[in-house]
């Protein structure tokens, strides 16, 4: 109805970057014929239209890597959440996570979908030092620990129980323990990939093993490979070369997100042994980190890209009456994309639907394997930061004693609910969340205690000294690390 | 007019002793001859061809494993011809959503005349709000019809970015190498003070550069904004990388070239009385161009072989990355597209090198080199 206008200014458009400003809208508007011009009378003319942020950067580039839990970033993207907000975003896949870091640091992307422990390393200096907060937290879980067939059949002669096609979860790292054991015997390194020495991959595939009386190794200032009293070497492989640096017989096994565990699985090289839901259910796994220098430069722009993110969230999560989930089938076939996750359709869709194939004749109900919004899974938590911290600790990659309010205070200088809290009032004031979906106002960012821990062990954030102490195999807190 | 010597000239300074058998066929020489080299130039290298595709397709049903396959020669065809069409369909799609926005940013115009025109009739309180909501439209309006599509770069646009960045490095590197080259021809002093530098640069890899190159271009970044600089840090660090990597063959051929000038020429500059200046442009440049043409087209081929690595490593847009983003996908597409990929780098390298050596037989004064 308007292509005369529209015509019009695409011709301004076309003429290189110049910006099509007010007066050449004006000018357009007044081509077009009077009496096809519609007059516009709605009844709520006196209410205020929803206002749009003043948005200081519209072309925003973020960095991400082939897994699943990309799927905020993806979908806000391709289902519009972003435009809406007046932000064109393009999205990019990165190499691995040290680049992907790297990028943010130094501006060439804007923001990126970041493990959680990556804004708190580099804000506390374990690795690169720089100053990067989250005020959005992707997803809980969707992490699995894969090991390679030969691996799998050793602990099944372990543990008879684990021969049958569906054994009993959780499966502990018992089984294990006795292949690593025997390994070391003979001086031969037993060797597991993990994706990042701040991710949460590595701080699971640890408290699985140690959970079964295996030592995963320390970091200290002089060792940085993690490796100091290792029973098992882990060591760093970018996500998608997993199953093949594990077809390669470089590692035994490894932990990483989807779809690398299923693709194990497809391709019939290895078998997904758990899940991190069972190593903790609900917890913390990505979020999207920016530097705090750019989000002081473009406040608005970040509350917009917060917007469109929690939109997609809720988008992803949204189910029907019986609790199905109504918009994973999409969104695996928005992710097989090739600009994005990229692996085939069907294997993104295994994890994605709410179902986990463990072997070919064991595909489990997982209903809560990707949770990106219910359980407030996107807001940032204090006490999901604390929780990375305690392991930092545990681990050694903080090395000297720290008094529990530094706990407290390193997390809000990394996690940023305010942030979160302006982008969901917006939200709420234009009727696309409710006020239900978001905690309420008194929440003072702290999950509750819980032990739902493979180990049975209890975390309080509030008191993250008494959970460092807490552990078998780990540092404690008094324990001076060099 | 002779036509045929032009023809055939021109065959052998654009390096393309392919037609030379078709002209002379045409201009009535013996056919008997021309078949010969037909068969030479054209059949022989078809059913050379044949067989690797032959000997691929044979491949491609053996080199199975687990979780890999290599593709078929077919698969890789198809491959290449979906990636062509991707990109189509996604500039199409990009064109349609522009237009939709510019629409949209009219439609907004509209909706905020009318609010102005419903102003100047109300009473004046509810005038304000209606002026408040018409600048929100205004505001909406602008931001619309600003749309720039964010479509990820597709396959084609990924080779013309590859292509502009190894143009980019490979002039830094001739603007470099050749001045460098020619002092170091005229004096051997200064050749003998850089020798050792060039000696122990000359072999570094590009994976060693990558990492260096990108700390400077960060640190030179670091007082801008992104979006107010000329260049894409990026696309510096790969270009950069690739000058670093592509300037020795033509620091070294420059100054064979220049060095080997003969003496006779020197001679004569002498005996005319020439200056400096007109010693080198009219003596020494002309004279060591053909060397120094040699030099640039393995310089060349260095920085296209390099670019590919440089953009892997370094997530620098361009075909390298393509690959490495499709070897990540692991999808049962990914070995086809890649496969498609390496023939395509391979063809683009030709090309580069057959533009090259057209270059530098039109300055080797008729007597151009075979190869």
């Amino acid at each position: 109805m308007f292509s005369l206008a529209a015509l019009s200014l695409l011709t301004i458009a076309g003429c290189g970057s110049s910006k099509i400003t007010l007066e050449d809208l004006e000018a357009a508007v007044a081509k077009l014929p009077q009496d096809n011009t519609p007059v516009f009378v709605a009844d709520n003319e006196n209410d205020a239209v929803t206002d749009m942020l003043d948005i200081e950067k519209p072309s925003l580039k973020f960095g991400f890597i082939k897994l699943t839990d990309c799927a905020p970033l993806v979908i806000a993207k391709e289902k519009g959440f972003f435009q809406d907000e007046g932000l064109n975003v393009e999205i990019e896949a990165q190499s691995n996570w040290k680049v992907l870091l790297d990028r943010v640091i130094d501006g060439q992307l804007d923001g990126a979908h970041m493990l959680a422990g990556q804004p708190i390393g580099a804000t506390i200096g374990f690795g690169t030092k720089a100053h990067i907060i989250t005020a959005y937290s992707l997803d809980y879980n969707g992490n699995g620990i894969t090991v390679s067939n030969d691996i799998w059949t050793q602990m099944q002669e372990n543990d008879e129980s684990l021969k049958s096609p569906t054994p009993p979860h959780p499966i502990s790292a018992k089984s294990l323990k006795p292949i690593v054991d025997s390994y070391k015997q003979e001086g031969k390194d037993f060797n597991m990939g993990m994706v990042f020495p701040v991710s949460t991959h590595n701080y699971e595939i640890r408290y699985w093993l140690a959970a079964a009386g295996i030592h995963p190794g320390f970091y200290n200032k002089d060792n940085i490979t993690g490796m100091v009293d290792a029973d098992v070497l882990l060591s760093v492989t970018p996500p998608p070369q997993m199953p093949s640096t594990l077809e390669a017989g470089t590692i035994l096994g490894y932990c990483v997100g989807e779809p690398w565990n299923q693709q194990a699985v497809a391709k019939g090289i290895g078998v997904p042994v758990t899940t991190n839901y069972d190593i903790w259910k609900n917890n913390p796994e990505k979020v999207f980190g920016v530097s705090a220098e750019w989000n002081e430069k473009y406040p608005n722009t970040h509350v917009a890209v917060v917007k469109a993110l929690i939109r997609a969230g809720k988008w992803l999560d949204e189910t029907d009456a019986d609790g199905k989930l109504t918009h994973r089938e999409e969104a695996a076939k928005i992710l097989s994309g090739k600009d994005y996750v990229g692996a085939d359709e069907d294997l993104i869709k295994q994890s994605m639907t709410g179902t986990f194939v463990f072997q070919k004749t064991d595909v489990r109900p997982l209903p809560d394997f990707n949770v990106f919004f219910k359980h407030y899974a996107s807001y940032p938590h204090y006490s999901d930061c604390i929780w990375f911290l305690t392991q930092m600790r545990r681990w050694g990659q903080i090395t000297e004693s720290k008094p529990a309010e530094w706990y407290e205070e390193t997390a809000k200088e990394v996690y940023k609910p305010g942030i979160y809290r302006k982008a969901a009032a917006m939200l709420v004031a234009e009727g696309k969340v409710t006020t239900a979906e978001i905690p309420e106002g008194e929440y003072d960012g702290y999950r509750p205690a819980t032990n739902e821990f493979i180990d049975g062990n209890t975390y309080d954030a509030r008191d993250p000294i008494g959970y460092i102490n807490s552990f078998v195999i780990g540092n404690k807190d008094s324990d001076e690390i060099r | 007019m002779n036509w045929r010597g032009t023809a055939l000239r021109l065959c052998n300074v654009a390096g393309m002793p392919i037609f030379e058998p078709f002209v002379r066929l045409a201009a009535g020489e013996d056919p008997k001859e021309q078949f010969k080299g037909i068969a030479k130039f054209v059949l022989l290298p078809i059913v050379a061809i044949a067989l690797f595709v032959g000997a691929w397709s044979l491949a491609a049903k053996t080199v199975v494993t687990e979780s890999m396959q290599l593709p078929s020669p077919s698969a890789t065809w198809q491959a290449g011809a979906d990636l062509f069409a991707m990109h189509f369909a996604q500039r199409a799609e990009d064109r349609v959503k522009k237009d939709e926005m510019l629409s949209e940013a009219i439609v907004f115009m509209v909706q905020a005349k009318s609010l102005e025109n419903q102003a100047i009739a109300a009473s004046s309180s509810d005038k304000e709000t209606l002026l408040a909501n018409a600048l929100i439209y205004k505001k909406k309006a602008v931001q619309a019809a600003n749309y720039v599509p964010s479509s990820a770069p597709t396959f084609i646009d990924q080779i013309f970015t590859s292509l502009k960045t190894v143009f980019f490095g490979f002039a830094i590197a001739t603007l470099i190498a050749v001045p460098l080259g020619v002092l170091c021809g005229m004096s051997p002093w200064f050749n003998a003070a850089l020798t050792p530098a060039i000696q122990m640069f000359k072999p570094v890899s590009p994976l060693a550069w990558l990492p260096l190159a990108s700390l400077v271009i960060i640190w030179a970044y670091s007082n801008s904004q992104p979006g107010e600089t000329f260049f894409e840090k990026a696309f510096l660090i790969s270009a950069v990388t690739v000058s670093l990597c592509s300037l020795w063959p033509t620091l070294v051929n420059t100054t064979l070239g220049v060095a080997s000038v003969d003496k006779d020429y020197l001679n004569v500059a002498r005996v005319l009385k020439l200056t400096w200046s007109q010693k080198l442009f009219k003596i020494i440049l002309p004279a060591s161009l053909p060397l120094m043409f040699a030099g640039l087209r393995i310089s060349l081929g260095v920085g296209w072989m390099v670019l590919i690595a440089a953009d892997m490593l370094a997530q620098n847009p361009g075909l390298g990355k393509f690959v490495w983003d499709e070897f990540q996908n692991g999808s049962s597409t990914t070995y086809a597209r890649i496969a498609f990929s390496v023939l395509i780098i391979g063809l683009i390298g030709l090309v580069l090198d057959r533009i090259m050596i057209c270059l530098r037989n039109m300055v080797s004064f008729g007597n151009p080199v075979a190869g």
